[in-house]
């Protein structure tokens, strides 16, 4: 096969594939059945494309193959009635009409599969799951890996997760207006865990899984894309391009965990930024900011600043106090506290930490006494920095962070 | 879709339900659900202090007095309502009374 078939495959395969198992569950109503005409259809493509070459539309392609292969399967195995109506509503062509009419019919099905797999009834884990199966096409393999349980587990939880979206009627739909700002915010979620999963690993020595967060961008551009007057989901992708844009320099060639202050500001991936900020401003200009907008704001200040030196640290700290009154969240304090630490001093920052500190919110997060350490270290309190650090390091979950903390406890200790 | 509606809660919440004006006929969620046309069927249960439970372990009747488990939150009430899917299920059960004080859970029924 040439390699031009290949890889129309594999992009038809990365940009189709979620709305293809989207189109077929709205007609099948069979998630299963749905995911395998999708893999039948990518099968097909790869014996036909070779031979009678590329199709003009590949997605269409698909779909239509796809259908076809639905429809021919629900025909051998219709038992009963309601099969054989099933199978006579499909052969009737909803998708008649022009091709702008079919082709926001497709994206509306894109929607509903997003926010069917983001419906709050089902478990967290579950939705993260299912939209990396269906949205996104890994495998159940692959969606184990990234989530460190074994594929049986995952393969469990899938299984689990379609039969409650059929068995408890959780519908198939765009939510109506009452319930689409708290749905939308579900479906964020979804996609920025996503991505943080893939940033950074919440155990063991696999720091960067970068093909989450991969898949979180491109799939929060495809729901800003059917969303234009959501201006929460532009903010959530313009922060996920301006993280994204760092990702090089975040751990160094050791594997160490290099803070924004150390990063080689010259790797960070200039198109990406330039991408994220214009992304960010077409948000802020809808005049309704939000959470992610708000986070996507703090992303710019960094990636923008030159120099570690040029970072506007007013400007942030001021973001981080509009972002904790919009959420109120105690990490969302803590980096306030930084921002206060930089913009007036190291003793302000000190004096909000000991307050959350005393709140107790924080207890067993080690980026609280990592933060101390760092204000006290700066205050050149050593011995109470140091003994922070330690106390950070026994609460640090991956390598990278232990080794960061190590260091920073030894050049704590060794300045007498 | 049928769903039924267990309601939940702690058992002196539960107690005050029985004057509850969710109750058919008192002018309040059942009725207002009765009107939408999604109310089957409802009733109130008597103390679980008057419970019996019963199992066969063979050819032995076994009965044990009280509820089948004992934790805090008891079942005081159920409901079955029928309406198009579950989130139209969530906001019916979300006006229950009993809703903001205990808990509901929302168990969809075999259809045949």
């Amino acid at each position: 096969m040439s390699a031009e078939v290949e890889a129309a495959v594999a992009a038809a395969f990365r940009e189709e594939w979620g709305q293809i198992v989207a189109t077929l569950i709205r007609v099948t109503g069979d998630w299963d059945l749905a995911e395998e005409c999708a893999q039948d259809a990518f099968t097909v493509a790869l014996q036909r494309w070779p031979r009678d070459g590329i199709p003009r539309r590949p997605g269409a392609w698909l779909t239509t193959t796809a259908r076809n292969r639905a429809t021919d399967r629900l025909r051998r195995e219709a038992v009963g009635a309601a099969k054989l109506r099933e199978a006579a509503m499909m052969s009737s062509p909803r998708e008649a009409g022009d091709d702008e009419v079919a082709v926001s019919g497709v994206r509306d099905d894109l929607l509903r599969l997003m926010f069917t797999c983001c419906h709050p009834a089902l478990a967290f884990e579950s939705q993260v799951a299912l939209t990396l199966r269906t949205l996104a096409g890994l495998t159940t393999a692959e969606i184990g890996r990234a989530f460190l349980v074994p594929e049986s587990t995952m393969s469990k939880r899938l299984v689990r997760a379609k039969q409650k979206i059929i068995g408890a009627g959780i519908p198939y739909r765009v939510p109506p207006a009452h319930l689409l700002p708290e749905r939308t915010t579900a479906v964020l979620g979804v996609l920025y865990l996503l991505f943080n999963e893939g940033y950074a690993a919440t155990a063991g020595a696999d720091l960067m899984r970068h093909g989450l967060c991969g898949e979180a961008i491109r799939l929060a551009r495809t729901l800003a894309e059917l969303m234009p007057d959501e201006p929460e989901a532009l903010g959530l992708l313009a922060l996920l391009l301006l993280h994204d844009a760092r990702r090089a320099t975040r751990v160094d060639d050791a594997g160490d965990l290099v803070t924004l202050e150390h990063q080689e500001r010259t790797r960070w991936d200039t198109a990406e930024i330039a991408d994220g900020v214009h992304v960010l401003e077409t948000a802020l200009r809808r005049g309704r900011p939000g959470p992610y907008q708000v986070q996507a704001a703090i992303a710019a200040c960094h990636a923008t600043a030159t120099e570690a030196a040029d970072t506007d640290w007013a400007q942030i700290a001021a973001l981080y106090g509009e972002l904790a009154r919009m959420v109120p969240s105690a990490v969302v304090q803590l980096n306030h506290a930084v921002a206060i630490g930089m913009a007036e001093g190291p003793a302000a920052g000190l004096a909000l930490v000991e307050t959350l500190d005393a709140s107790g919110a924080l207890a067993g997060y080690h980026l609280l006494p990592a933060t101390r350490a760092d204000l006290l270290r700066r205050l050149d309190r050593r011995a109470e920095a140091a003994a922070a650090y330690r106390q950070a390091l026994e609460l640090a979950a991956t390598d990278a962070e232990r080794h960061y903390l190590t260091r920073r406890l030894a050049e704590t200790t060794n300045q007498d | 879709m049928r769903y039924m509606l267990l309601i939940c809660g702690q058992e002196s919440d539960i107690a005050s339900l029985a004057d509850d004006p969710a109750l058919p006929g008192r002018g309040g969620w059942a009725d207002e659900m009765k009107r939408r046309g999604v109310f089957r069927l409802g009733e109130g249960l008597r103390p679980v202090a008057e419970a019996t439970t019963v199992r066969v372990r063979g050819d032995e009747v076994l009965l044990t007095d009280g509820p089948f488990a004992e934790t805090k939150d008891l079942i005081g009430g159920f409901n079955v309502i029928e309406c198009a899917d579950l989130d139209e299920a969530i906001e019916i059960a979300a006006k229950h009374p009993a809703a903001s004080f205990g808990m509901i859970e929302i168990r969809p029924l075999w259809e045949q």
